[in-house]
């Protein structure tokens, strides 16, 4: 059935939803920040999801990180054809890794594997009233799930960073030294001849960002979720879409600021 | 007791309370019975606090559900066993988790008196014979679900009980059994009971009254004779299944 819908009506909807879920959004973060304090005695919960966001996920990170290092250095050689010495090549493939690639990739990464298994398990949890137990037992949900969750994957995607970066060199050295023939001490010098401390902590602060959104996006998504098992698979691919979108947009705002 | 004023509580464009009145006093074993979708559920979620209503006013003991801070609300619902209508049992923890989440997190940390507690629990819902304890929930049948969400609820000792469809979903020797705990548990503990069911052999067996709610509104409330009794049209189309 097609639906007489006015536009301003319809646009003046979407405009207030938005504001609304923005509203949401501030208000668990601010709710997540104030069981902080609490982690303390709640630490087999932080402990838990720093395994699954954080020990569970890197093989997948390594497995991306190295083939972003591969393709990058593929990328690097083809643009440099005729116009720079490959001699470069590694300056330019590790400032691209620990600037950008290595950080956003691993954050979409991370959007995809806990951001939507995030969404989905608590939106089971809501839609099989396994939310509202907690309530009636007492607990605050937001202490119980969100707070571990959010805390987890603030700390959690700097350190697969860290992977993802030293594996996606690897690759890039594997494809300049076996496939464009650079010896070994020219690719590690002229990754060190440019090398700035400040382009890789630059990246990793970013991931901090990176992180604590993808899970907070997950929970909120998740604790939305209605519809059985229909509003769960929609909340699975909102929880990506929005988590990704928000990594390529706050990476854009922090990269202005830090760089 | 439970105080319950004007409630009104609209989803979207549905009114589903159109303004209720209740009182419930301490140690009373009430049945609200009624339609599928007619807020029976909603009303049970804004006596603890997870709904919050349109207009109107729900008081605990005293306490007002709406404007209660977080942390008077929370020791509030410490005091109410909820057992819900699919069990709600957390899929990721074991029995003896979901039965004793409530305590561990109220502070208890000896772990024999939880295992004693969980134990004791088991057996008073009927589970006591059978070694559950370190099962996960998705090996359970529909009726050992709905019992040990009962042992969860109780192993708060609460001082309410509220009960969402128990029987529903369960065979009728399953949903016997489950009737008889409720009624064995009621008179046990003394409880403030509210059972939620559009089963009208609970009602018979367990409640002392029946409130019956109608498109959003209390239609009779009365004691399950009087319900039987009564003449009223409507009332006796909707327990005409259950008197044949």
């Amino acid at each position: 059935m097609v639906k007489n819908r006015n536009p301003v009506r319809f646009l003046g909807r979407k405009i207030v939803n938005f504001l609304s879920e923005f509203g949401e959004i501030s208000r668990l973060l601010e709710r997540t920040f104030s069981f902080v304090p609490r982690l303390g005695r709640d630490r087999i919960l932080l402990f838990n999801q720093m395994a699954h966001i954080g020990s569970n996920s890197l093989p997948l990170v390594v497995i991306i990180g190295f083939f972003t290092g591969m393709v990058s250095a593929w990328q690097a050689a083809s643009q440099f054809k005729g116009l720079i010495s490959l001699s470069l090549l590694g300056s330019a493939v590790s400032r691209a890794i620990f600037m950008e690639l290595g950080p956003v990739l691993t954050a979409i990464v991370i959007a995809g594997r806990v951001g939507a298994s995030i969404a989905a398990e608590l939106g089971t949890m809501k839609v099989t009233e396994q939310i509202d137990a907690l309530e009636s037992l007492g607990i605050s949900p937001v202490r119980y799930l969100s707070t571990p969750r959010v805390v987890a994957g603030t700390l959690m995607l700097p350190i697969l960073t860290i992977f993802a970066n030293v594996i996606a060199l690897i690759g890039a050295f594997v494809v300049a030294n076996f496939f464009l023939g650079i010896s070994e001490k020219v690719f590690f010098d002229s990754v060190k001849r440019f090398f700035h401390l400040k382009d890789v902590f630059g990246g990793l602060f970013k991931t901090f960002f990176f992180g604590g959104v993808t899970a907070l996006i997950g929970v909120h998504v998740g604790l939305r979720t209605t519809s059985g098992a229909e509003g769960v698979g929609k909340s699975s691919v909102r929880a990506f879409v929005l988590s990704a979108s928000m990594v390529l947009i706050l990476d854009y705002v922090l990269w202005t600021i830090i760089f | 007791m439970i105080e319950i004023r004007n409630l009104k509580k609209s989803f979207d464009d549905n009114e589903v309370l159109r303004g209720v009145d209740i009182t419930i006093h301490d140690g009373e074993t009430v049945a609200i019975i009624g339609e599928s979708g007619c807020g029976k559920s909603v009303l049970l979620k804004h006596i603890i606090g997870l709904l919050q209503p349109d207009s109107g006013t729900v008081k605990v003991d005293g306490i007002l559900i709406a404007d209660a801070k977080e942390d008077v609300l929370y020791a509030l619902r410490r005091r109410i066993g909820f057992l819900f209508q699919s069990a709600a049992l957390f899929d990721s923890m074991t029995v003896y988790e979901n039965i004793v989440l409530g305590l561990w997190e109220a502070g208890e940390r000896d772990e024999v008196k939880l295992r004693q507690i969980a134990t004791e629990k088991l057996g008073l819902v009927g589970l006591g014979a059978r070694s559950l304890l370190d099962f996960k929930p998705s090996s359970l049948s529909g009726g050992m679900k709905k019992r040990v969400g009962l042992a969860r609820a109780l192993a708060m000792q609460p001082q309410y009980m509220f009960y969402d469809e128990p029987t529903t979903g369960l065979d009728p020797v399953t949903s016997d059994q489950i009737d008889y705990l409720i009624l064995s548990l009621t008179e046990s503990f003394s409880t403030t009971s509210l059972i939620i069911t559009h089963d009208l052999f609970t009602v018979k067996r367990i409640a002392k009254r029946v409130i019956y709610l109608n498109k959003g509104l209390i239609f009779f409330d009365g004691t399950p004779k009087e319900l039987e009794q009564s003449t009223d049209k409507t009332v006796v189309q909707f327990i005409e299944r259950f008197v044949k």
